[in-house]
């Protein structure tokens, strides 16, 4: 288990990988209109199912809403 | 034909970084007390640019504010809203690009929570960074025209003056700025915020500015769509009148009846 902040939650995810983080959240990693930030930096999708994260990582998923 | 339409076809086109936006009404989407009711004010403003904030995603979220942009013929705008420093802006640009596939971004560095204004020293330092990544900058500011200028040397695509703060519906409360802003700028002026009704988005276009982006005004008046009618017709008279040449104010009157052949009747005094 890699014990992660995930949108400032703490999860345990079952892979240590961004697509798993997004499965937490019950989201489908191919879903369009999402964005993942790991450690403040963006992390292209295609990193999502290959870079690694390790305990103590912060990962943010954000989206498109009503704004502005 | 819109008169924007016809605006168009007559060579006064609204462009930015070499797109040219069929309305020059840009709405923004905050505010709306539903989906439903942004859609039908998005369709009544004729705008075909619209904001969308990013945030943390909400998995019970029911519906998408990208779906109805989509049905509504806007192309996406996201902002930088909530951004504090250059570095959260910078950032939150970023993922706006990797989520929505756009490098076209609304600039946002908010300085002071109470008054929403911008803090013009992150702002210059964001947009540089964000014209340097290739991003298409549309900077909301203060209306300081020094700043303003500075923002198009650093390669902003427009440069958008707020009238009042956010929301506040106060209009444009420094018209003077505002006409200094227009008269030196190079690329186009969109008033951004404080618009409270039709009015105020005429009066900005009157003074010259290429458009007007607002959300409030119409998300929060009690019929947004019937509200999005009329600042669509707002920037339309405001741009036409601008154009044609307004009369000089004068302290007295100037009769538009003539003096002569009138009748002397009998009894006068």
């Amino acid at each position: 288990m890699t014990r992660v902040l995930v949108n400032g939650e703490a999860r345990e995810l079952d892979q240590p990988v961004p697509a798993a983080a997004l499965r937490a959240l019950g989201l489908d990693p191919g879903r369009a209109g999402v964005a993942l930030a790991l450690n403040g930096t963006v992390l292209p999708r295609g990193q999502w199912h290959t870079a690694e994260l390790h305990d103590g990582d912060e990962v943010e998923i954000l989206t498109a809403v009503q704004g502005g | 034909m819109s008169a924007t339409e016809q605006a168009t076809a007559r060579g006064d086109a609204f462009v930015i970084a070499g797109v040219t936006l069929r309305s020059r009404l840009i709405m923004g989407s905050g505010g709306a007390a539903s989906l439903d009711a942004l859609e039908q004010a998005l369709r009544a403003s004729g705008a075909d640019l619209a904001t969308v904030a990013m945030r943390r995603v909400d998995p019970a979220a029911r519906g998408s504010v990208l779906d109805v942009l989509e049905r509504a013929g806007c192309r996406v705008l996201p902002n930088t809203a909530g951004c504090h420093t250059a570095r959260d802006a910078v950032l939150t640009a970023r993922l706006a690009r990797e989520a929505l596939g756009t490098d076209w971004v609304k600039l946002e560095v908010i300085g002071d929570d109470r008054t929403l204004l911008p803090d013009p020293v992150e702002l210059l330092d964001a947009a540089e960074q964000l014209v340097d990544d290739g991003f298409t900058v549309l900077a909301y500011t203060n209306d300081d025209p020094v700043l303003a200028k500075r923002l198009e040397r650093v390669g902003c695509a427009a440069v958008m003056p707020l009238g009042s703060p956010i929301g506040s519906g106060a209009g444009i409360r420094n018209p003077y700025n505002l006409r200094i802003i227009v008269e030196a700028a190079e690329v186009p002026i969109v008033l951004d915020a404080g618009i409270g009704t039709a009015s105020d988005a005429a009066l900005a276009m009157e003074l010259g500015c290429d458009g007007v982006l607002l959300a409030s005004a119409v998300t929060r008046a009690r019929d947004p769509a019937r509200m999005a009618l009329a600042m669509r017709h707002a920037v339309e008279a405001g741009r036409l009148a601008g154009g044609a040449g307004r009369i000089p104010k004068r302290l007295y009157a100037e009769a538009s009846s003539p003096f002569e052949g009138m009748a002397e009747y009998p009894g006068a005094p």
